[in-house]
């Protein structure tokens, strides 16, 4: 019913193999309307955090959480590093010496980390941006708090995907992509996708 | 791909290598990676930038006496991450204090402002100035803003030239505001350039376009345009630099006294007959000096028309990106302050005169 600690390092070790894995995918949709690094950018903070890992794994969710932040924040660069980096950090603060969430905890924990991006990026929804992924998933974790982790986020990363793919008929109004105007129309947001594969991967820990 | 490099992900490290070969007078740390100058005996403010790499000399090449105190290098295009500023920052600071330099792409922004907040929890006064100058972008409310090119290497030299003068750190962030307030700048692309991790072209050009509006990334500007020739693509871009249609957006300022953010509202300089100016023409990579030239040449006669007198220039690849074929051209309005501070001397492995 609840996320444990080693889920929670799973989660963290299957995204840097997701990452790893859709490299070029994200890349490649970054070619379309940014700057045609996030893929590479996202695989080499995530293989960082894998490297990282071990030597956290003992200690407790908030510091896993934590040192996941700060390792991005140092790694990741372009806009994604500080978004991602503020995530983990301030998703960090309600978990501290936590071993086990359970929905609610673990929905306050998503919400602190999305709220941090939004501080840090000042992007609201419809601006194309991966705050348009992170609104979808968060409203469906708060549809029905008396569910198991597992089911909520199962739900979740549905929602996300829908979310994910709205962003596809939307004009870009923030970062690189804001430049292209129109022409951002029609293409499918990075960090919107990267943010949806970080949520798959968590839904699919949860399941282990 | 034909590149002269290696494995991909060293290209920016062996690049730094050959800096600290090359340039025994400066400092260069590869991890985290910054430059700094090795001698550092005076007590000043201390002017850093810093961005993706693929703009050289920008910024690497302008660390040295009467310039930059320290530069912090990122990936090929991307931006250099918090850490990086955060130790640069320990490393040249006398206690003066540190402005940052930063051009306005999201990434940069966002990164420098956490190592703002990081260094402010150490205790160091801090102050950071927006350079964004590309006319090309009209709007600041449904995009990132103008976005910050060639006109920061005028920046970055007017506000070393003031740092060794002795400004303390609130004259010398009104100084930078004062430039970004006053530079114009407008690029074209020929042809794209290739990012080594990519391995292709950012974008596709026909033979008979351009892109008119360009960013130091590839990042499109108006529109894509017919190729027609030097000229009339010079006037064009003129005509853009000239418009004073006043640009106003909402910079965030670090306040020290306070340790937070406070919104400010910038707007734009007009540039009128009678004014003075710097004049920029920048190579983005692969163009050849003659067609500089031939740019300036006719830059040179539509400014006189206007009764705008060129101060100096600044012919050559300052401010880059990559192999790009194309060029930009800056115009920074200057009053006798700034234009002094202009020609003191420069000592750094790109701009060097007057020592």
């Amino acid at each position: 019913m609840t996320i444990t600690k080693q889920q929670i390092v799973q989660w963290l070790e299957d995204s840097a193999d997701v990452f790893q894995n859709e490299q070029d995918f994200l890349t490649e949709l970054d070619r379309e309307i940014g700057d045609a690094d996030h893929g590479l950018n996202m695989n080499r903070g995530f293989q960082k955090v894998k490297e990282k890992l071990p030597s956290v794994a003992d200690k407790d969710i908030g510091t896993i959480l934590k040192t996941t932040g700060m390792t991005l924040l140092s790694s990741i660069g372009g806009a994604s590093g500080p978004l991602y980096g503020t995530f983990f950090i301030r998703a960090a603060t309600s978990v501290m010496s936590k071993e086990e969430l359970n929905l609610v905890e673990l929905t306050k924990m998503l919400q602190d980390g999305m709220d941090g991006i939004v501080q840090r990026g000042k992007a609201e929804v419809g601006d194309k941006t991966m705050i348009d992924t992170w609104n979808g998933i968060m409203t469906s974790l708060k549809q029905d708090q008396n569910i198991s982790v597992y089911d909520a986020l199962n739900t979740a990363v549905a929602n996300a995907e829908v979310a994910m793919k709205s962003t596809i008929p939307m004009q870009a109004r923030k970062g690189r992509a804001s430049y292209l105007g129109e022409r951002s129309i029609g293409h499918q947001d990075p960090g919107a996708t990267s943010s949806y594969l970080l949520l798959t991967a968590l839904s699919n820990a949860s399941a282990q | 791909m034909k590149k002269m490099i290696n494995q991909i992900d060293q290209v920016v490290k062996e690049q730094l290598q050959g800096i600290a070969k090359a340039h025994s007078d400066l400092d260069v740390h590869l991890d985290p990676m910054y430059i700094v100058r090795k001698e550092r005996e005076k007590t000043k403010v201390a002017l850093i930038s810093g961005g993706g790499s693929g703009h050289e000399p920008m910024h690497g090449g302008y660390v040295g006496k009467g310039m930059l105190d320290g530069a912090c290098p990122g990936e090929m295009f991307t931006s250099p991450t918090p850490d990086q500023m955060y130790e640069c920052a320990q490393k040249v600071d006398t206690g003066e204090g540190i402005l940052f330099l930063i051009k306005n792409y999201t990434g940069d922004v966002l990164n420098f402002e956490t190592a703002v907040e990081l260094l402010h929890g150490e205790g160091v006064k801090v102050q950071a100035t927006l350079i964004d100058d590309d006319v090309a972008v009209k709007d600041s409310l449904y995009t990132a803003g103008r976005r910050g090119v060639a006109t920061t290497v005028l920046a970055e030299k007017i506000l070393g030239a003031a740092a060794e003068e002795g400004y303390n750190l609130d004259k010398i962030s009104a100084l930078a505001k004062h430039i970004a307030n006053r530079g114009r700048s407008f690029g074209v692309a020929l042809s794209a350039c290739t990012v080594p991790a990519a391995g292709k072209p950012s974008f596709d050009l026909a033979d008979n376009e351009i892109e008119f509006g360009i960013g130091i990334h590839g990042e499109p500007g108006i529109e894509r345009r017919a190729f027609t020739d030097g000229d009339t693509i010079t006037t064009d871009m003129m005509s853009e630099i000239l418009d004073n249609t006043p640009y106003e957006r909402i910079v965030r300022r670090w306040d020290n006294n306070l340790g937070e953010w406070q919104d400010e509202s910038w707007i734009t300089e007009p540039l009128n007959s009678g004014d003075k100016v710097i004049v920029l023409v920048n190579n983005l990579g692969a163009t050849p000096q003659s067609e500089l030239y031939m740019v300036y040449r006719k830059v040179a006669e539509i400014l006189e028309n206007h009764e705008i007198q060129i101060e100096r220039n600044l012919i050559g690849s300052y401010c880059t990106s990559l192999d790009m074929q194309g060029i930009s051209i800056s115009v920074l309005k200057v009053d006798d302050e700034m234009l002094s501070l202009y020609d003191m001397p420069v000592n750094t492995p790109a701009m060097r005169w007057g020592c």
